[in-house]
């Protein structure tokens, strides 16, 4: 046992002196974290861009990981509830639970969307702080970059002024993207677009596109054929242009509405990774936007 | 009975109060679910050809929790838990009989706070040792519980007592655990005296390969002394069914495993699951051969074994189909000179079973079963059995272990 704890005493010191070590739920706030951290991070991805957010196992690999973070990075709003509860209790770690400085939840810095007037199952899997996708809109990176700087300054003071300097040059450089995204987007404006899950209302108001339907008949529950043919009949009544669908979203139900309605479908990357061109932050709004445009023809 | 009433009503003002201060907190919702209640409501159809109270030839001496046979409700769960102060967290899940009654399934306090890895756990809980056995019936693949657990754990080894577990600081996850308490789930023998009346130490290795693969292997040894353990109906060299008592050491040695696959690691769309466990019991003491008659007391000790191996494959969202393979050993037993004419050491026999279920769940908190399994338990009796399930949770759900 003293072994055992001379060993603990020698990792945990060694960690004081190295870098933080972040455990993001999300790939966009890994890359976010990267912006803001630089080399002052160890920055570990707990979801891959091709798996649903909301369907993830608290599997023994993210709990070793969380035992060894000083920072958690989440969406929150109940995305994780599936699985960080229990990566975060098995885990072991006080510094990380939910309340304490080592825990960041991004929707509490956005305005959210969608927030139900009821909490009801039979509305399908609602999340009663709203809806979670808050990453589709670019605008809602700025208060959150500026929460986690403060929270990166909380847990390493020593590197204050590294956090301060790239913080700024951070909202510099988002600002004038999200101007010439907007700019790029004009195109957009009004088109009528149909939604595989409820995974884009940030997206929407952002570019203020028109969603006519979701194809999901409740959030998260598969969508049936005779629902998807009542869908078809309010498109004769209010067409749609596209179809969107995040990458990690099953093909067919797109597939399916897009070919009878001579729809395009547009798979948007959703999150950092989840196409080719969407290989940062930066990368995914280009790509995001290069794709609508595209989907408009 | 009184008893009884008195704890339904309290459970229904418990009810009551999550209900109307969920409905106040509509809006503001932190503390939305705050205590987190949950109810799973769960029943069976059961078709089955032999008798489900003959225990498994050479397990006389093991529990049988058997088949409900026709329509049957299953256990209605009751969940509530909440974080009870910055450092502690609390957890109870009641089980309402079918015939009435409520039973304690969990009751326990968690820590929060101590870090450095450490969780400690204490009060009722489910065993950490295994695979299976933490899981609540909701969670399970199968109507069932494999054999093994069927007969070696009563289905799943619950304990009153203390369980303190260590996560090592490495990138791969290693656990290391162990429990004390009072013996009362069996092997265990629920002992009315000071000490301690059983123990569990464990071990659990797990880790990713890539984003698709992930797996968890562990080991683990339960350890009892089992005080006038007594077992009805056990039949004799002369095939009449009588009473024993078992007093002696219980030593219980398991190793499992766990592998699931999933295409771009997306869990929504498809996985495959594959798991298998193995127990192996070695039990050293005295027997008491038909205590309503002849009643001999000799030395008697015997080391039974099992395993289980299952796969389960979620093809298209929403289905699943699932194959189970159990089988067991009654071992052979060293039966003292004066019980040799009376007790069978040597049973010539190994129960086995083969189960396939599918099951189509219309959203995450539903879900309806069906399960058809080919029962060679029983030497000379064969049984074909067929179920039907449906699992339903209403309230908050919680999160899942792997």
């Amino acid at each position: 046992m003293r072994s055992l704890s001379a060993i603990l005493l020698l990792l945990l010191s060694c960690n004081a002196h190295a870098a933080l070590n972040v455990f993001a739920c999300e790939p966009e706030w890994a890359a976010l974290t990267q912006e803001l951290a630089g080399d002052k991070a160890n920055i570990y991805t707990a979801t891959g861009p091709l798996q649903d957010p909301h369907r993830v196992e608290a599997r023994p690999s993210l709990i070793a990981k969380a035992r060894r973070a000083n920072l958690v990075v989440c969406t929150g709003a109940e995305l994780e509830v599936a699985w960080l509860p229990v990566v975060l209790r098995e885990s072991g770690n006080n510094e990380v639970q939910v309340g304490s400085t080592g825990y960041f939840e991004a929707v509490q810095f956005v305005k959210m969307l969608e927030v139900p007037s009821r909490l009801d199952r039979a509305d399908g899997d609602v999340h009663a702080q709203g809806n979670p996708h808050i990453q589709t809109d670019p605008r809602n990176f700025l208060p959150v970059a500026d929460a986690l700087t403060k929270r990166l300054i909380h847990l390493d003071g020593a590197n204050t002024n590294g956090y301060q300097q790239r913080l700024a040059a951070f909202n510099t450089k988002w600002s004038a993207a999200i101007a010439k995204w907007e700019q790029q987007a004009a195109p957009l404006k009004g088109a009528s677009v149909l939604v595989q899950h409820q995974g884009f209302p940030y997206l929407t108001d952002w570019l203020k596109l028109k969603e006519i339907a979701t194809l999901e008949p409740k959030p998260g529950m598969e969508p049936s054929a005779a629902y998807l043919s009542q869908i078809l009949n309010t498109l004769q009544k209010q067409p749609a242009q596209m179809v969107l669908r995040a990458a990690y979203q099953g093909a067919r139900p797109s597939a399916w509405i897009a070919q009878r309605a001579h729809l395009n479908v547009v798979e948007l990357p959703y999150t950092v990774g989840g196409s080719t061109g969407a290989n940062d932050l930066y990368g995914l709004f280009d790509d995001t936007i290069a794709r609508l445009l595209k989907g408009l023809q | 009975m009184l008893k009884e009433l008195s704890t339904s009503a309290a459970i229904a003002a418990m009810l009551f109060q999550s209900a109307s201060s969920f409905a106040a907190n509509t809006g503001n919702l932190d503390n939305g679910f705050n205590p987190a209640f949950s109810l799973i409501l769960s029943g069976t159809y059961g078709s089955v050809q032999r008798g489900p109270a003959i225990p498994a030839t050479g397990f006389a001496m093991n529990p049988n929790p058997g088949h409900e046979q026709g329509f049957n409700l299953g256990e209605s769960e009751m969940g509530i838990s909440a974080s009870i102060d910055p450092e502690y967290r609390g957890v109870a899940t009641l089980a309402l009989d079918p015939a009435g009654g409520i039973s304690v399934e969990n009751a326990f306090v968690q820590t929060t706070a101590l870090g450095d890895g450490f969780n400690l756990k204490f009060g009722r809980f489910f065993s950490g040792l295994g695979y299976l056995n933490e899981q609540h019936a909701h969670a399970w693949d199968f109507v069932d519980q494999p054999l093994v657990y069927a007969t070696f754990w009563g289905n799943q080894l619950g304990e009153d007592g203390v369980q303190l577990k260590w996560l090592a600081p490495a990138e791969t996850f290693i656990e290391l655990g162990g429990e004390i308490g009072r013996g009362r789930g069996f092997p265990g023998t629920d002992t009315v005296r000071n000490g301690i009346g059983a123990g569990v130490l464990f071990a659990h290795i797990g880790d990713d390969i890539g984003i698709e693969h992930s797996w968890r292997v562990g080991a683990s040894l339960h350890q009892t002394k089992r005080v006038a353990a007594e077992s009805t109906s056990v039949p004799d060299v002369n095939g009449s069914p009588v009473t024993d008592l078992f007093s002696g050491n219980s030593q219980t040695t398991g190793l499992d495993f766990v592998w699931k696959y999933s295409p771009d690691g997306n869990m929504r769309n498809s996985y495959f699951k594959l798991q298998g466990e193995y127990f192996s019991r070695k039990e050293t003491g005295y027997l008491t051969y038909d205590t309503a008659g002849v009643n001999v007391n000799d030395t008697f000790s015997v080391t039974q074994s099992g395993f289980y191996l299952q796969s389960v494959y979620q093809f298209v969202p929403r289905w699943r189909a699932g194959l189970r393979c159990d089988r067991l050993a009654p071992g052979v037993a060293q039966v003292g000179a004066l019980n040799a004419g009376n007790v069978i050491s040597d049973y010539a026999f190994n129960p086995t079973r083969t189960s396939l279920m599918l099951d189509y769940s219309p959203s995450e908190f539903s879900r309806l079963r069906m399960q058809v399994a080919n029962d060679r338990t029983r030497q000379g009796s064969p049984d074909k059995q067929f179920f039907l399930q449906y699992i339903m949770s209403l309230g908050a759900h919680g999160a899942h272990t792997y």
